[in-house]
């Protein structure tokens, strides 16, 4: 039986800043058994075959007691999970109802409308900067960028941005795998407080949606009657605090990412700068080369799984390395190399199937703007520290701080 | 002797001839361009239009939302080739490598690729077919004058066959808000492709949509009034449909006829060619210089016993010529076999459709996730023991697992759970597909037997 430790490598916080020589090292063996009990999945093919492979649950009732144990994804008896943590049919239903007010084909033009909204908010943030030399890009921009977009999206007034914010962070450290029985009881307690606290405050902010709607998503879920029906108000909570937590924990990466690789890349950062066009496939790339969800903790296997050589039991838990599928040599030429027009980009940094990401049109919209006009608008910008300082988290991978020094400010 | 040499002069200065303009043969010239060939290309094509899609025609174009003249197909590079449009090819001369042309010219070729497709299967009865009113779908110019005649608010329109095009507009009519027909041989729709299992839940959304669904009828006649104008159709139960449009939806022909004393293996079933895309003579030879792709084409498939296939898939259509043309201009060892698996889809009545395989080769068919009164399933096909195709309404995202499956052939049924099992219609069932010798609009991809020569097959008549 196959046992590595690179589970615990990967997060352990002294490897944030470079995990990519870790998944090198772990695709050695595209699935492999790690000692802490999960399969870990670190090939591109194997990855893709998995997130469209009808065997594959993210709804943790089906793990086994064993593996529900050591990775501790048991279920929260307060509130059901989310449409994240369910499988078909309840995980199409309600990500159709959620999908309603937000995209095609019900309403194919939210996203696109909001690009004069969006320009306009980055804008705002970067003239803010005029009197400056240094930023920290995430407090000063990437954070509340994307930030200021959900809200508007959702209805959530953005001055309750310190209530939720604390929540927010706790759920996502939450995705987090931890070392002891201790840490992981405790992980499951500050969760479940987040998450409650979260729920109570969306809870009242629905209830005065439903009284006096806006054109916001939350008015939209609690007064649209389509063809699945409606949300019950409980599935309104928790379909809501997913929206605002993902809406909120990975573009943020997404931008400092990308200003992080285009200052290390400065002649990228002048290709940006001549050609803003060029700023569609160079997302994309960035979504390859540095995405924001490093890793897919909440799979499991639903039969004995045969794949590249290793049999997945049923009940096994299932982690699909999406950063390191996408610095597959044998899917990619030149992984390790930043591309920016790089042709056939499939990368995962989405994931794909039924889970892909459901705000992608969002953030791919956001960072083309974001680092548009970064690059635009900052003369001769440069990063103050290499590498940054990173946030604890190994799953929702990014720089806590990004400090740019710059010599003025284009109009 | 090496004959490399050769091969390089005809990359640098041969002359390729592409006859049929549409999807397969533009994206073959663009390979041809792409992996370098550099002589003279020569584009010839029935149509006077440059490429365009035809998926759009049946869905898009018929509900006003895009302009029939405004599907044409993005090109993916400058061909730099001649164009012969509005030109059909009447004829083939292999040992003077010349294809003749309607106009009286002829063009001289050192490799030929035809492309000609297919075209709608017209009405039988001509004088009826001349009635005004009386339509069929397959062309720009066909779509076009479709939807000018829907758009001028018909009482009643009749779709004569309930295949995928059929059905396609029958939901185009219903989401303008007419009153629709659509008669079917068949004992459901679609059930040509898709078997009877999943042609009852054809039938139910049609029903739910308000289609005026006849199954198990035929259309024996067309009447006009005395200015010519179409004024109902007599049915083989007898009754009798008051439709100011019929349209004629009961498959498609093989354009081969041209070719009929070419000494090439074409006929009704299409042109016969080896997994390299090289065509068959009546000899069952595999030619050097004619090559063939696209709907036209029937190939020897691996996955199905090395029987010819014949498709009608956009995406054959656009892997077959990338692979035909590929090996046009490759030495032997450099050529490819085209292994397509056959997949499509369709949209109609608010649900997607995708197939992928051979349904109409299985006996038996599954449901293995969501549900069929639901309208949202993957259905898993059986033949003699393994898993031969897969349908999905509204799950398509699942079909790349279950084309594994099938090129794979693992076993049928499933013995592994899945999201969404649905224990009381997960086993199972027969797939109840309509005898092949009673073509109805028939099924979109067909085995057509190991013979490379294809001339003893006949359309069986319509009418009883």
């Amino acid at each position: 039986m196959t046992s590595v430790a690179l589970l615990h490598q990967i997060t352990d916080f002294a490897n944030r800043a470079d995990p990519y020589p870790l998944y090198a090292e772990l695709r050695k063996t595209p699935v492999v058994q790690d000692e802490a009990g999960p399969y870990l999945v670190s090939t591109y093919w194997e990855i893709h075959s998995l997130l469209h492979d009808p065997r594959i649950s993210s709804d943790a009732r089906n793990l086994s007691p064993q593996a529900a144990k050591a990775t501790g994804q048991d279920q929260d008896p307060e509130l059901p999970p989310n449409f994240l943590r369910l499988d078909p049919p309840e995980h199409d239903r309600l990500r159709r109802l959620a999908m309603r007010p937000f995209g095609p084909p019900h309403t194919p033009r939210r996203v696109y409308d909001m690009h004069g909204e969006l320009a306009g908010i980055v804008s705002g943030l970067i003239d803010a900067f005029r009197d400056r030399r240094t930023i920290d890009l995430v407090d000063d921009f990437s954070y509340p960028f994307p930030v200021t977009v959900i809200c508007r999206l959702l209805g959530v007034p953005r001055e309750d941005e310190t209530r939720f914010h604390t929540w927010a962070d706790t759920i996502a450290a939450g995705l987090d795998p931890v070392g002891t029985d201790e840490e992981r009881e405790a992980q499951k307690q500050a969760v479940r407080q987040a998450r409650a606290g979260l729920a109570a405050y969306l809870a009242g902010l629905i209830e005065e949606r439903r009284r006096s709607p806006r054109d916001d998503m939350l008015s939209a879920m609690a007064t649209d009657h389509g063809p699945d029906g409606q949300l019950t108000p409980v599935e309104m909570v928790t379909t809501s605090s997913l929206l605002l937590i993902a809406g909120h924990e990975t573009t943020v990466n997404l931008i400092t990412n990308g200003m992080l690789t285009l200052l290390r890349n400065p002649d990228v950062l002048q290709r940006l700068r001549d050609d803003p066009g060029l700023a569609v496939p160079l997302v994309e790339e960035l979504l390859r080369f540095e995405p924001p969800v490093q890793l897919l903790p909440q799979r499991n296997a639903l039969a004995d799984i045969d794949i590249a050589g290793t049999t997945i039991p049923k009940g096994a838990s299932v982690y699909l390395v999406l950063a390191s599928g996408n610095r597959d040599p044998q899917r990619f030429l030149d992984p390790d190399r930043f591309i920016p027009d790089r042709p056939d980009n499939q990368h995962l940094g989405f994931g794909s199937g039924i889970h892909n990401c459901f705000g992608a049109p969002l953030a791919r919209l956001e960072a083309q703007l974001a680092l548009t006009e970064l690059v635009r608008r900052l003369d001769n910008p440069r990063l103050v520290e290499d590498p940054p300082p990173y946030r604890q988290n190994a799953v929702l991978r990014g720089p806590r701080h990004l400090g740019i020094a710059f010599d003025g400010l284009k109009p | 002797m090496s004959l490399d040499g050769s091969l390089e002069k005809f990359r640098r200065e041969g002359r390729i001839v592409v006859v049929g303009a549409s999807l397969a043969g533009l994206r073959a010239a663009e390979t041809l361009r792409e992996e370098g060939f550099a002589g003279t290309l020569t584009m010839i094509g029935d149509e006077p239009y440059e490429p365009y899609d035809r998926p759009p025609l049946s869905k898009q174009v018929l509900l006003g939302r895009v302009p029939a003249d405004h599907t044409a197909l993005p090109p993916r590079r400058a061909l730099d080739a001649q164009w012969r449009l509005g030109v059909a090819a009447t004829g083939l001369d292999v040992a003077q490598k010349r294809v003749q042309l309607a106009d009286g010219d002829a063009v001289e070729y050192d490799r030929l690729l035809i492309t000609t497709g297919v075209r709608a299967r017209p009405w039988p009865h001509e004088l009826e077919a001349d009635l005004d009113g009386v339509f069929v779908l397959r062309t720009t110019d066909d779509a076009a004058q479709l939807h000018r005649r829907l758009s001028a608010g018909p009482r009643r329109v009749l779709v004569i066959g309930a295949g995928f095009t059929g059905s396609e507009i029958a939901s185009a009519c219903r989401e303008r808000g007419l009153e629709v027909t659509v008669a079917e041989r068949g004992a459901a729709p679609l059930v040509g492709a898709l078997g009877g299992v999943v042609g009852e839940v054809a039938a139910n959304m049609q029903r739910e949509a308000g289609v005026d669904l006849r199954c198990g009828v035929t259309v024996t006649g067309l009447e006009g009034d005395p200015a010519g104008r179409l004024r109902c159709a007599h049915l083989s139960d007898g009754s009798t449909v008051e439709a100011e449009v019929a349209v004629v939806c009961l498959g498609a022909t093989r354009n081969t006829e041209w070719l009929a004393s070419s000494g090439l293996g074409a006929g009704p079933r299409g042109i016969a060619c080896d997994a390299g895309c090289r065509a068959f003579d009546v000899r069952g030879i595999v030619t050097d210089d004619v090559f063939v792709a696209g709907d036209v084409a029937r190939s020897p498939h691996p996955l199905f016993g090395y029987q010819f296939l014949s498709l009608e898939h956009w995406g054959n259509a656009i892997a077959q010529a990338e692979t035909a043309a590929h090996n046009m201009i490759s030495a032997s060892s450099d050529r490819r076999p085209h292994i397509w698996t056959p997949s499509f889809w369709s949209a109609q009545f608010g649900v997607n459709i995708k197939s992928v395989g051979v349904p109409p080769m299985a006996d038996e068919i599954m449901v293995v996730q969501g549900s069929l009164a639901e309208r949202r399933f993957t259905a898993v096909y059986g033949h003699q023991g393994r898993v031969i195709a897969a349908v999905t309404f509204d799950q398509a995202k699942w079909l790349e697992f279950y084309q594994q499956q099938i090129e794979r052939a693992a076993p049928f049924p499933p013995e592994f759970g899945t999201v969404d099992r649905r224990p009381e219609e997960a086993h199972p069932v027969p797939a109840e597909f309509p005898d092949p010798s009673l073509p109805s609009h028939g099924p979109t991809v067909t085995l057509s037997g190991h013979s490379p020569i294809d001339r003893r097959i006949s359309f069986t008549p319509l009418h009883a």
